[in-house]
């Protein structure tokens, strides 16, 4: 029986038909103008109520995502009068401030490299956006493939507003980083001699995404975080930072922490920050579902640009074109774009593909939605959602019987809870809130504009320009993960952290004040608001 | 919204919530604003593990809250940490891995085979399988059989040897992935040439070019076949 309701399956009767006549033809690709064209067209950075113009701080004046200037123009979590300076809990060199990908090799480096270290984190360790990354890392490994043209497809993909010197050392460091996860004990996919597996992601064009199944980041991420245990590095679990502090000298100089649980808060003081928060999706920019982590929720953006840190293309939000549209249970979890650089195809009710598969996933998000709004060719849900269909059972018919357990296990293993075989049956897609591509401005060695502050991961910006390529963030989060713990240590060696203060948030108040800004929110918002209304009305007190 | 309502028994107490929901979404339908017992929300990080019972049924069964739809009647609660302090271990210094098994997880022993962590695995998984292939120094057996381990804790709730199955899982994964397997040439060789500076200069004329061009060479791109 399928996990599909009747009005549904009457469309797959027509992908099934037009099935063998797709696999000779693929669609032709768009030219970087053809795109351009389409994404202005379509894609929902370009709707009206998409960003808005922020009144304060480094970024005054220009546009930025809503739901970010929201938080933006609100006033601290935390009254800086309360808080008292002089009782330092932690003392440290290196503070953390993060728990996924970026920040446990941060904290692990630094640590290796002699620095006395403290990772907070939120949630736990591991908690992030790292570990439901499924593609892989993108690499330039093989022999027919080169760095410059993993450089040439990222910048392009980026719109070219990339910062160039950070995509040459993305591109130099990723095969290097390759290597440091599988002398770590990461288990790649590999041939029979032990060759690296590679798969294509959209936007590149050769095939260079390496793999762990369809867990690559949860696999990337616990064995990091096995190893930072191993280590023995301390860590703060449901801690997040609700502002950094800085000193006299306007160096950022640790961070005040709060404890989730107990609601007290600590002073940690540090002499130098690494920022790895990650992203934004749990804001639900232009109100898309998302595929993120339950704490992503920009806290790292909003503490930083407080402190006077500069934002880049926080106006580019990435959709990813394949979230779940169905089952309702699964509303915009994530199907991973290897399914469609196996050679699976989008297909329209009417049976026919519709756009490059491997274009950038800006492209095939624009092209999904044009699809759906402007042409009425989705495919109704009896919940009153539309969509498209993945065509899974392309990657066993391109491939071999195997290839979906093989690889995708983990999205069988999910569908088949809800009765749907993706063996035999597509998958019902729609784009979905995916990726931050911009965040906190920073330079090839991790470092932000604030001395002694550091970025890495998705809550830093500049290297994936307007719209990051699949197989990039997994490779982002280690390669400045390691730079910026690099850099840290390297910038202790002289820092001397003067008297610690939050002046910065009474300024940033002040200015919110002066600008007759009036926001009832408290930011950084820490944990996304699920509640409904109607419970709301009723909490009295 | 005309919502079919059942009951659900939440640590015992019950609470009518709409039909279709995942546990977790009716806990926030409810009023639950989670700290602990939610993570990435799509079934990859074991924040979520949740046991329940039906009416009736003695058994226990379990499902990640994220993933698993409401059933009328339901009895359930979330488990959202299990104690698991981790063994250190320096995987470079291990010469006999079948020894150090042993050694730093003595507990490993103790396994009786009766199957509990195969009923709590969500991710239906069978540890008793891949401890045993540990046992008996199968590493890959081993690192293929606990792949999709998301580390929830259920089974080591469950074991009545009181094993962390999914500890020593991710041990000898780590140890057939980085010594057991190969390291493959092309990295080698790609890693080499990137030390000694091979491509820097290749890199650094792309990235000076002018806009135009570059995108000129983007649009000139021919791509690999899939």
């Amino acid at each position: 029986m399928s996990g599909y309701p009747v009005s549904m399956q009457e469309t797959i009767k027509k992908l099934e038909q037009t099935r063998s006549s797709r696999l000779g033809q693929d669609v032709p690709r768009l030219s970087f103008e053809g795109r351009e064209k389409l994404l202005k067209e379509c894609h929902p950075d370009y709707r009206k109520d998409s960003i808005r113009q922020i009144s304060i701080g480094p970024n005054k004046g220009q546009k930025l995502t809503n739901k970010l200037v929201d938080l933006l123009e609100a006033k601290s979590y935390l009254d800086p009068e309360k808080v008292n300076l002089e009782q330092v809990d932690f003392d440290v060199d290196v503070l953390v401030i993060g728990g996924g990908g970026a920040g446990v090799s941060a904290a692990m480096i630094a640590h290796e490299q002699g620095a006395n270290v403290l990772l907070a984190t939120k949630l736990r360790i591991g908690d992030s956006n790292t570990i439901m990354a499924e593609g892989g890392i993108a690499a330039a490994t093989q022999p027919d493939d080169s760095l410059e043209r993993h450089f040439l497809d990222t910048i392009g993909g980026g719109r070219f507003e990339n910062k160039r010197d950070l995509v040459s050392v993305l591109v130099n460091d990723a095969p290097l980083i390759v290597e440091w996860l599988k002398d770590l004990g990461c288990m790649f996919d590999t041939h029979p001699n032990g060759d690296l597996v590679v798969s294509f992601a959209g936007g590149h064009h050769r095939k260079r995404v390496h793999s762990c199944k369809d867990l690559s980041g949860m696999e990337f991420m616990r064995v990091v975080r096995d190893e930072l245990y191993n280590k023995g590095v301390p860590v703060s679990e449901f801690s997040p930072a609700v502002e950094l502090l800085m000193d006299e000298q306007g160096n950022c100089a640790g961070a005040v922490l709060l404890n989730l649980e107990t609601e007290e808060f600590s002073v940690v003081r540090a002499k130098s920050v690494i920022l790895a928060t990650g992203g934004i999706g749990r804001l639900h920019p232009n109100d898309f579902p998302t595929t993120n982590h339950y704490g992503a929720t920009a806290d790292g953006l909003i503490i930083a640009y407080r402190g006077g840190a500069n934002l880049l293309h926080m106006d580019a939000i990435q959709f990813h074109p394949t979230g779940a549209m169905w089952p309702e249970q699964m509303l915009g979890q994530l199907i991973t774009e290897a399914c469609r650089g196996n050679g699976a195809h989008l297909v329209n009710k009417n049976g026919e593909h519709f756009i490059n598969e491997l274009e950038t996933r800006d492209t095939v998000s624009s092209a999904i939605l044009r699809e759906v709004i402007d042409r009425g060719n989705g495919i109704k849900t009896p919940t009153g959602g539309e969509g498209v269909w993945l065509d899974t059972p392309l990657i066993n018919i391109r491939g071999d019987e195997g290839k979906l357990d093989r690889m995708f296990a983990g999205i069988v293993h999910r569908f088949t809870e809800y009765g749907i075989d993706v063996r035999k049956e597509p998958i019902m897609v729609f784009p979905t809130q995916h990726y931050q591509n911009g965040g906190i401005e920073i330079d090839p060695e991790a470092r932000t504009s604030i001395p002694g502050l550091f970025a890495a991961g998705e809550c830093s910006g500049g290297v994936q320009g307007r719209n990051r390529l699949g197989g990039n963030s997994l490779l982002d989060i280690f390669v400045f993960g390691h730079r910026g713990a690099t850099s840290a240590v390297n910038y202790i060696s002289s820092a001397k952290v003067g008297k610690l203060t939050l002046q910065h948030v009474r300024e940033y108040h002040r200015e919110l004040d002066a600008a007759g800004i009036k926001n009832k929110m408290a930011s950084p918002l820490l944990l996304p608001d699920y509640i409904r209304d109607e419970v709301k009305k009723r909490r009295y007190s | 919204m005309n919502e079919q309502l059942v009951p659900i028994y939440v640590m015992g107490k019950k609470y009518d919530v709409p039909e279709g929901l995942t546990i977790m979404k009716a806990m926030e339908w409810i009023g639950y604003k989670y700290i602990r017992g939610c993570g990435c929300r799509g079934g990859f990080c074991g924040a979520c593990s949740t046991v329940y019972r039906m009416p009736g049924d003695y058994k226990l069964q379990v499902g990640l809250a994220c993933q698993t739809t409401i059933t009328s009647s339901m009895y359930l609660t979330q488990i959202p940490s299990y104690p698991n302090p981790k063994a250190a271990y320096d995987l470079n210094k291990i010469e006999n891995p079948a020894k150090a098994i042993l050694e730093v997880f003595p507990e490993i022993a103790k396994c009786v085979g009766c199957g509990a962590c195969v009923k709590a695995c969500p991710q239906k998984l069978r540890p008793i399988d891949y401890v045993a292939a540990a046992l008996r120094g199968d590493w890959e057996q081993t690192a293929e059989m606990s792949f999709d381990c998301i580390m929830c804790g259920l089974c080591a709730s469950r074991c009545t040897g009181e094993l962390v199955p999914y500890n020593i899982a991710l041990f000898v994964r780590r140890y057939f992935s980085k010594v057991v397997r190969p390291k493959p040439e092309h990295l080698i060789n790609r890693n080499r040439d990137i030390r000694n500076g091979q491509y820097d200069l290749a890199v650094k004329a792309l990235a000076e070019k002018s806009a135009e061009e570059l995108k000129k060479l983007y649009d000139q791109r021919q791509f690999e076949k899939i």
